[in-house]
């Protein structure tokens, strides 16, 4: 591997979340395929589970959706036992996706200069 | 022959008037989606007000948009507005018909998704029957009453619907998907095991079920960029026989469709996305191509299905005590380690008055209330201004209203300054909680019991 760059989720990918049950799942969608193939290296299952840490109670899967460049982490025991039951703001964890962006992982230098890194313009 | 299908409703709460928008690009299905998990428990509550309850209340403003354009057979309209009394979704739909005047419409109601009053017969028909599909839990773990269950049905009984001359068909659940893939079936004649057809017709289900969803609303990417986001676009499918269809929004709305907006909608509330289970088909998600072809429109093609299963999906629900919850802002200096102080003032207080509750959660918002353990607390302590959200449950409604009244006289008496923020409210209304069991259950113990009612106006 040559040089590598330490760079975080959000200039890398978008991402949604959505819930069913007590179940959270966050998919990654990569901006392009070396992002992809970065993300894909990178964003484990378990290094998600330690990222997420106590808002994600269960365990967590990953899996790959190459059609679409995109990872997706499925979350279980992740919103306070359920929409209708949950005591969170947050009760259908659509932000949990955000929480996933702020992560940093090491990716070739060459990634790291091409990343979009999109900031929002809002008059 | 191309069909087109819409989704005009992605959620119990969206915009009525933009289906206007699809009404007018003259799509031959209007399907409103407008049922979540969550929805239920809204619906469990006005039904146990008042019996004739238990569907979504925003049926008749929709109807009456549509109903004009369905009585001169222009559209179809497919909705499983019926949520858990579909009979009287249906009723209150031959009302609005009647009172707008509207005749010679068929108006059909899907009935046979509600289990409520078959559980013991369910539980004892073996196979590790309504096992909890997210935990394992056995039945005979259930905490409480059951308050209502019922199973998403397929696109099958709308299609029988459809079949019989229906020009709107109500269902009580419904697989999501299954509401566009119906019409699908039916107008291009697909066989029930032409699973990669199936597939594809799920696939434009998933993408149009969530109304704004797949047109750039939700959108992580460059959200800032999305045209008019205030004039709502929701999708619309046009749908080959062959299985590839082609998505696009309505014309002269906001929004936009390409490879980005739609790949965030195809993993929604998806698990494995190789194998998407629904009632009708296994959908792979991961064998669709997505082609932007420019001008808001994405091309869908490639997708394959495996054979459904023998189960359907079915949510059992229960009582889970009720919630009470109050906010408080606390500002510079110190802000975080005040809100942190007032909130165990208050717990403290709550115990000393000898209120039971049974959880009690801690937000603080400005600091890490939404991202929790991952979000770094370096600058906390200099934030300029936090609000502490305290959540708590208890057995009951009132014990919830007596927790919530001991915030008042903290603010002369707690962390400064005051009880700022907390709004008019305070300790704010209780409110009823709901838990969910999902459990399979074998299509040939539903089945026998789903039926189509017709009624023309």
């Amino acid at each position: 591997m040559g040089d590598v760059a330490r760079i975080q989720l959000r200039d890398l990918c978008g991402t949604r979340a959505g819930d069913k049950g007590d179940i959270s799942n966050v998919a990654l969608f990569a901006y392009d395929e070396e992002a992809y193939e970065a993300i894909r290296a990178e964003v484990t299952a378990d290094r998600v589970k330690r990222h997420v840490g106590s808002l994600v109670l269960g365990e967590v899967r990953r899996y790959e959706a190459a059609n679409v460049l995109a990872l997706n982490f499925v979350m279980e025991r992740a919103l306070g036992g359920g929409g209708p039951r949950s005591l969170r703001s947050d009760n259908l964890g659509k932000t949990l996706g955000g929480a996933l962006l702020r992560m940093e992982i090491d990716v070739p230098a060459s990634v790291a200069a091409s990343a979009p890194r999109r900031r929002p313009v809002v008059p | 022959m191309t069909v087109t299908v819409a989704g005009g409703q992605g959620f119990y709460g969206d915009h009525v008037g933009s289906t206007r928008t699809l009404l007018d690009a003259g799509v031959d299905y209007l399907c409103l989606e407008a049922l979540a998990e969550l929805t239920l428990a809204i619906l469990q509550k006005d039904r146990q007000r008042d019996e004739s309850l238990g569907y979504t209340r925003d049926l008749p403003a929709y109807l009456a948009l549509a109903l004009p354009h369905v009585a001169e057979k222009r559209t179809k309209v497919i909705t499983n507005a019926g949520g858990i009394n579909p009979v009287g979704a249906g009723r209150a739909a031959v009302e609005t018909a009647k009172r707008l005047g509207i005749s010679g419409v068929r108006i059909a109601t899907v009935v046979g998704d509600d289990l409520t009053g078959r559980v013991d017969e369910l539980a004892g028909a073996g196979h590790g029957s309504l096992t909890n599909a997210e935990t394992g839990e056995p039945w005979s773990s259930f905490p409480g009453d059951l308050l209502f269950a019922s199973a998403y049905l397929g696109a099958g009984p709308i299609v029988s619907a459809l079949a019989d001359g229906a020009d709107v068909v109500i269902t009580g659940r419904t697989a999501d998907p299954s509401l566009f893939l119906a019409p699908l079936v039916y107008e291009h004649g697909w066989a029930s095991d032409d699973w990669d057809r199936l597939a594809a017709g799920i696939v434009v289900g998933h993408l149009c079920e969530c109304s704004g969803q797949s047109t750039g609303g939700n959108l992580s990417g460059e959200w800032w960029t999305v045209p008019e986001p205030w004039n709502f676009a929701y999708p619309i499918a046009e749908c080959e026989a062959d299985g590839t269809a082609v998505l696009t929004k309505a014309p002269g709305t906001g929004g936009r469709v390409d490879f980005d907006t739609v790949r965030h909608q195809l993993l929604y509330e998806v698990h494995d996305p190789a194998a998407y289970v629904t009632p009708d088909v296994v959908a792979d998600f991961t064998s669709v191509a997505l082609d932007d072809l420019g001008d808001d429109r994405v091309r869908l093609s490639g997708v394959r299905g495996r054979p459904a299963t023998p189960t359907y999906k079915a949510l059992f629900t229960y009582p889970y005590g009720w919630s009470g919850e109050s906010r408080v802002a606390f500002a510079w200096p110190d802000a975080y380690a005040k809100a942190r102080a007032a909130a165990a003032i208050f717990r403290r207080r709550v115990e000393m008055a000898g209120h039971v509750v049974d959880d009690w959660l801690e937000e603080y918002w400005g600091v890490n209330a939404l991202h929790g353990a991952t979000v770094p607390l370096d600058g906390a302590d200099e934030a300029p201004e936090v609000i502490v959200r305290l959540a708590w449950r208890c057995g009951d409604a009132a014990t919830v209203a007596r927790v919530g009244r001991e915030m008042a006289p903290m603010a002369l008496s707690a962390p400064p300054w005051g009880l700022t923020g907390t709004g008019r409210g305070m300790g704010g209304a209780p409110s009823q909680l709901m838990g969910l069991w999902p459990a399979l259950v074998d299509k040939s113990l539903v089945d026998p019991g789903v039926a189509v009612e017709m009624v023309e106006v």
